[in-house]
């Protein structure tokens, strides 16, 4: 049996019902201490609900959840010490400075008054937020609010840290400083589970995902294995002289035996790669005939494809969702 | 943005704890109350109901109904100050479970849940905010009421006395309405059911008249209705400086409401907290 120390999250059968909708439907999570777990799926597939039951917030109609080991349930106290939870919607008191509220967080995780003093301004000072430390949260742009919620979630170091869709709504430029933040946490030590609708975010953060769609798990493993699981990778090559394009796909075809594709302006070939090594034989073929590239890449199927195959529909009707 | 230096202790080598001692329960809900009161300077206008309402009360009920019920000013006064104490006070509590139930329905209220502190904080801190809010209150509505000329006979220590039970029976009613905000919908819903049990509590009570111009049937209910009591007991303290039957009436009243609202409370909320 692996000990406590292994899992931060180890999750079975985990139901939630809301009238006659099962939010969640039998959802099974490992978390491996030390890593970033992504839950990716679309709008209303269950993600947030997920992530209450494994923090606290709401009771599991069915199945068994563990946070390095505690029972959510019947050890929720013990659970709460040892996460933090960042929600989709910040979870801070909008009538207070930020200030005040890591300082009011700060004094209810136990700290005196003179630490917490101390820690707010450290937390302010970490996310870039001194500047704002006395204004109302009313005027905080969007951005600004996610990194307060998440200095909140941090005054107790917790070893877990849930976030909920930390980066919908922000501009790139603010999701990638996110996207730092989190890594850094990443590097001291913390677990980072965390829901998103972005495949990159997703492929960007997460060692292990979690697909899931209307309540219930569709897929898990690396990024890389679930865009095993759905398709093959395919070879891009970029020509030299865009004449040779004749002779390249000739070769292609003789080598490989595959048919090609090619980019509108057709300096760019590309081929699915069923055998890796016959690629050599291939690039062999090309020098022979004097044929040069100016650039080789494999690609590998994108997540948004293993979204599209995993759940049966787009990801773009989503998006407009979210927008609305 | 610098660098988190500090390297965060792993799960396992916590000392934890899955259960709430009474020492951090109370510093939970000082530091709850503490934020009520930052919110209450934030936005000032929240202070309206117990600083100008019992301003314009006062003033209004005792030129209105003066003459008519006491033939004059002065004499009425002994009877309506003590009424309008307890009929602010006891609105202003009303406020409790509206603003509880603001607070569950926002983002911040995840975060207390999710914070390893006792569950109740949110709730005590709020009803101990409260309190300061019923001690403005109080204090204005003694102010105008000197100002208009009341000389309490009880002198200082019985009126603050006086002032101390009617704080204390509006906060055992605040549990009703802390009640109310967690079963209702919303918060404007909330404000609705509670005037509905507040208008009959205060105003068929010998809060401004005496009870005894009133219908048999009528005044069978301000007999037993427990604001009576208080307001007569506030009578008793402020203008003749005697502790009588219906001061204790008016404390048993106050336990009864907490004892039957408190736990009833507590079962809403813990399901949903």
């Amino acid at each position: 049996m692996a000990t406590s120390s292994d899992w931060a999250v180890e999750a079975t059968g985990l139901v939630k019902i809301f009238g006659d909708n099962r939010a969640v439907d039998g959802v099974d999570l490992r978390v491996r201490t030390g890593s970033v777990y992504g839950v990716l799926g679309p709008n209303g597939a269950g993600k947030t609900t997920v992530i209450r039951m494994l923090a606290t917030l709401l009771r599991p109609d069915a199945g068994h959840a563990t946070v390095f080991g505690h029972d959510v349930q019947h050890e929720a106290q013990i659970v709460r010490q040892l996460i933090g939870v960042t929600g989709q919607y910040a979870s801070v008191d909008e009538t207070l400075s930020a200030t005040e509220n890591l300082m009011l967080f700060s004094r209810l995780n136990g700290l005196g008054r003179a630490e917490s003093r101390a820690k707010a301004n450290e937390l302010l000072e970490e996310f870039g937020l001194t500047a704002a430390a006395k204004r109302p949260l009313k005027n905080f742009s969007g951005g600004m609010r996610r990194r307060l919620d998440l200095a909140a979630s941090l005054i107790s170091q917790p070893p877990l840290i849930f976030l909920d869709e930390p980066t919908t709504g922000l501009d790139p430029r603010t999701r990638s400083q996110m996207w730092d933040t989190i890594r850094r946490l990443v590097s001291t030590g913390s677990t980072v589970l965390l829901t998103t609708q972005y495949l990159d975010e997703a492929d960007q953060l997460a060692d292990r995902i979690a697909v899931i769609d209307t309540g219930r798990v569709v897929a898990e493993g690396t990024a890389d294995e679930l865009k095993a699981s759905v398709g093959k990778s395919s070879l891009q090559l970029r020509l030299l002289d865009p004449a040779d394009r004749d002779d390249a796909v000739r070769a292609i075809r003789s080598v490989l035996g595959v048919d090609v594709t090619l980019s509108p302006e057709a300096a760019r070939i590309t081929a699915p790669m069923q055998d890796p090594d016959r690629i050599t034989d291939l690039l062999v073929a090309l020098r022979e005939q004097n044929i040069s590239l100016t650039e080789l890449a494999v690609q590998k199927p994108t997540l948004d494809e293993v979204f599209l195959t995993l759940t049966g529909h787009g990801v773009e009707t989503e998006k407009e969702e979210v927008n609305a | 943005m610098t660098t988190i230096t500090s390297t965060i202790q792993s799960g396992v080598s916590r000392e934890l704890r899955n259960h709430v001692s009474v020492g951090q329960t109370v510093r939970n809900s000082f530091s709850m109350a503490y934020r009520g009161l930052l919110k209450v300077r934030r936005t000032p206008e929240q202070l309206i109901d117990v600083t100008l309402q019992p301003i314009i009360f006062t003033v209004m009920f005792t030129f209105i109904f003066g003459g008519a019920i006491a033939g004059d000013v002065a004499s009425y006064l002994p009877l309506l100050i003590p009424g309008i104490l307890v009929q602010t006070v006891i609105t202003t509590s009303v406020v409790t479970g509206v603003q509880l139930r603001e607070d569950m329905d926002k983002g911040v209220f995840d975060r207390f849940k999710s914070l390893p502190i006792a569950r109740i904080a949110p709730l005590a801190g709020a009803l101990l905010a409260d309190t300061v809010r019923y001690t403005i209150a109080t204090t204005i509505t003694f102010v105008v009421g000197f100002i208009l000329g009341y000389r309490p006979e009880g002198g200082l220590g019985f009126v603050v006395l006086a002032g101390l039970l009617v704080i204390v029976c509006s906060w055992a009613l605040s549990w009703i309405f802390a009640f109310f905000g967690v079963i209702a919908r919303s918060a404007s819903s909330v404000q609705g059911i509670s005037f509905l049990v507040l208008f009959p509590l205060t105003f068929l009570s010998n809060a401004f008249v005496p009870s005894d111009t009133m219908p048999g049937w009528l005044q069978a209910f301000v007999n037993v209705n427990p604001v009576s009591h208080l307001v007569s007991a506030v009578r008793d303290l402020a203008n003749v400086g005697t502790i009588g039957g219906d001061f204790w009436l008016a404390l048993l009243g106050a336990a009864v409401v907490v004892a039957i609202f408190a736990p009833l409370f507590v079962r809403a909320y813990m399901r949903k907290a």
